[in-house]
């Protein structure tokens, strides 16, 4: 039960639970933030039943994608 | 779309591909847990790059597929209730119970309505105020979190035409029973991203220690998977066991506290029933006494209803690894994606669907009248 | 569906006619050659992002004509309306068919309309049937097709489908995905009059491009594979089709068309394509294959081949 999509949080609604406004590439869609109340806008969350689940770590993201690269390097 | 589209580059796959084949000596099986994670290998081939030494079991990560039959007959009974709404998950609409599936009940005039988020079934209950809302709430601790906080806002709001059907399960006892059955042949898993993200790594430490299984954290898209095959491949090679975190940009250790902390409060561990595999103790979540006025079960009385499974239906063996799908008998015969025999044909997540959709296309044996139509 | 229509709608009526089983009949009458075809439109909810029902229902048909070589020229349109369906709303359907058929360059020549008892229908059901005169020296259909036939498509696809199901309750998107909803008849017009050698042509509706694929596969006895990275999938409907677990190559187009030709003329078909208004996102997206017959293959963006076989049902938005 897995299927879940990151998006940026474009900004943030009041209310309760806390609501946020998330952009999918171009879609947006009301998101809830009740299990990421920190996270800020420009942030990355991973969205699943209409509920962030997560804060994407833009750091180690960026690590996994030079980590592919070297890989590419270090083959003959 | 970022933080999609990197890891579907096909120019990335090919190292990784190459390092798979060198780092392989030997036959290994590895079992992926997650649905999500069987839609994506099948989807992008992902089974036809890596050595034929390396073979994917498809594992029991389809809560849908598992949700039992006796679960399923609650929910199409609730559901043919002039009273109810009925909201679910698309996913859910075709699988079959005893006898029909809320597809057909839908079309009997059910007011079955597919929803996103149980935060959109919660939004109908307030507006329809002189009907009954009910969620059935299926799925792995990924989904948890918010079914819980729907239950939790309901109370919270004095909601008195709100409640849930819950058929939520757990992952680590399904791989504590997969290790335990005597003829496992599951040398290592590809663990769920999205249940670990919620959970953390700390229940999988024990069941790498104690079976001595290497096992890593994945995410779904294919570069992903491939370098999660990767390092289980190097674990194995190396004779290590260790619990890994390949989706490190967004599983923490500790997983999500808040999320856990409001599942704890709202559901408590219990047996539950796995379709096709039997049940597993500890197995499940269902809601606390003190939410018993959101358990639909409770509220509708519908304890003992339902079902028969199809004795002609081997998804046990097929969800536990010991069967592959194009090996059982019934596999586009009598069991295809328009009369599935059992759950693991009808969800697109289901180990034999995603091997009828998305066949090899080298090696297709049916011809196109008996799968098409 | 096809069961229903293998199964009991043709052995009924037992006509070859029906049999070779195209968008519209090919009618021969004293000489002149006529297509001839007919399509009932239920869509729910009737106004959605890009369209409504009632220009659905004139696209669709007019669509089904030029799929056979035809000019279109008239349609029927036959309503069934539930007691208490909305005045208002009934007035907008009906401005936007006579629109739609003035756009198209049709008439709608006769109809009916009949009332059912509130909750005997869904508001309003619409059934167009329509005449076109089929061009001299043209021949379309999946008989035609032949190994090595390049396979185009006029634009991007997915949006009809995805339009329809964003609007649903608790899947509605803040920008709403627009539908396709469109003539291509224009488009199809253009390219036989550019004297093109067209083998057939067919507008992808309900399941979507892979379906197409695969009805022209089965009833040609043919393979066909096509390349991910070459469909044309809009960013706004590839984002939507992954929130929602949907696979774009089968959600519902409405104003799209397929064309098979053969391969030398494939350029000169998309440059075509390309310039004309009802065509700017065409694309060269695979090729016909000897076999294995009834088969599509998809070559993925990895490389790696997957079967693309036909759905049995509808795609659900799921979570899983």
């Amino acid at each position: 039960m897995c299927l879940g999509v990151p998006g940026e949080l474009l900004e943030r609604l009041e209310g309760d639970p806390p609501l946020g406004r998330v952009a999918f590439g171009r879609i947006v869609k009301e998101v809830c933030l009740a299990f990421v109340p920190e996270v800020r806008v420009g942030e990355y969350v991973l969205v699943h039943a209409g509920t962030a689940l997560e804060v994407m770590d833009e750091a180690e993201a960026a690590e996994l994608l030079q980590t592919l690269a070297r890989l590419d390097g270090d083959l003959p | 779309m970022k933080y999609v589209d990197e890891y579907r580059d096909g120019e990335k796959a090919k190292p990784l591909v190459e390092a798979i084949h060198q780092a392989v000596t030997r036959p290994w099986s590895i079992m992926e847990v997650c649905g999500g994670q069987t839609h994506s290998l099948a989807r992008f081939g992902i089974e036809s790059l890596l050595p034929p030494a390396v073979s994917l079991i498809h594992g029991p990560g389809c809560p849908v597929c598992v949700t039992p039959v006796a679960i399923l007959d609650q929910a199409l009974a609730l559901a043919a209730r002039p009273e109810v709404i009925f909201c679910s998950f698309g996913d859910m609409l075709r699988v079959p119970g005893s006898c029909q599936d809320l597809f057909q009940v839908k079309a009997q005039g059910g007011d079955i309505r597919i929803v996103h988020s149980p935060l959109d079934a919660l939004a109908l209950a307030e507006r329809h105020p002189e009907r009954q809302v009910v969620f059935f709430a299926v799925g792995f601790e990924t989904t948890a979190p918010a079914n819980a906080l729907a239950a939790h806002l309901a109370k919270r709001r004095g909601l008195r035409n709100f409640s849930l059907l819950a058929a939520q399960v757990r992952v680590p006892p399904a791989l504590a029973f997969i290790l335990e059955s005597p003829d496992a042949r599951v040398d290592a898993f590809l663990a769920a991203g999205h249940v670990c993200a919620v959970m953390g790594l700390a229940e999988y430490q024990p069941l790498a220690q104690k079976y001595q299984v290497p096992i890593v954290v994945t995410a779904f898209e294919p570069l992903d998977l491939l370098q999660g095959i990767l390092m289980v491949v190097r674990q194995l090679e190396a004779g290590r066991a260790e619990v890994e975190n390949q989706y490190a940009r967004l599983v923490r250790p500790e997983g999500n506290a808040r999320a856990q902390a409001l599942m704890r409060e709202v559901f408590q561990i219990v047996p539950r029933t796995w379709r096709g595999i039997g049940t597993l103790p500890e197995s499940g979540l269902g809601l606390r006494p003190a939410y018993a006025d959101f358990d639909a079960e409770i509220r509708f009385g519908l304890k003992g209803v339902g079902g028969v499974e199809s004795s002609r239906c081997l998804a046990g063996q097929v969800l536990l690894g010991r069967l592959k799908p194009t090996k059982c008998p019934a596999f586009g015969m009598e069991c295809t994606p328009e009369h599935p025999l059992g759950a693991p044909m009808v969800s697109a997540e289901g180990a034999c669907s995603a091997h009828h959709r998305y066949q090899p296309a080298s090696s297709n044996p049916l011809l196109p009248a008996a799968s098409a139509r | 569906m096809r069961d229903l229509l293998e199964g009991l709608m043709l052995p009924s009526f037992q006509d070859p006619l029906l049999e070779a089983r195209h968008d519209a009949a090919l009618l021969e009458i004293q000489g002149v050659r006529l297509a001839f075809t007919t399509d009932s439109f239920v869509v729910s909810p009737r106004f959605f992002p890009g369209g409504n029902i009632g220009e659905l229902s004139v696209f669709g048909t007019v669509n089904d004509l030029a799929m056979g070589g035809a000019r279109p020229l008239f349609l029927s349109c036959a309503m069934i309306l539930e007691e208490g369906y909305p005045l208002e709303e009934l007035r907008q359907v009906l401005d936007s068919m006579a629109r739609a058929a003035r756009r198209c360059g049709v008439r709608i020549a006769t109809g009916d309309t009949k009332v059912v008892d509130k909750g005997k229908g869904d508001g309003l059901y619409i059934n167009t049937t329509g005449i076109g005169l089929v061009r001299d020296g043209v021949a379309l259909g999946p008989g035609r097709v032949r190994p090595g036939d390049a396979v185009l498509v006029s634009g991007d696809v997915g949006r009809h489908g995805v339009a329809v199901m964003s609007v649903r309750e608790g899947l509605a998107f803040e920008c709403p995905v627009q539908s396709d909803c469109s003539p291509v008849h224009h488009l199809a017009a253009a390219l036989m009059e550019a004297g093109l050698d067209l083998h057939c042509l067919r507008d992808p509706t309900r399941g979507g491009l892979a379906s197409v694929l695969n009805e022209i596969a089965l009833d040609g006895a043919l393979g066909i594979e096509v390349d991910e990275t070459a469909i044309p999938v809009a960013e706004d409907v590839s984002a939507a089709c992954e929130l929602l677990g949907l696979d774009p190559l089968y959600v519902a187009c409405e104003g799209r068309m397929v064309a098979f030709l053969p391969p030398n003329q494939a350029e000169q078909a998309l440059t075509l394509m390309r310039q004309h208004p009802e065509g700017c996102g065409a694309a060269l997206i695979g090729h016909v294959l000897e076999g294995p017959v009834g088969q599509v293959q998809l070559r993925t963006r990895l490389g790696t081949h997957r079967s693309l076989d036909l759905l049995s049902g509808e795609q659900l938005p799921r979570i899983c």
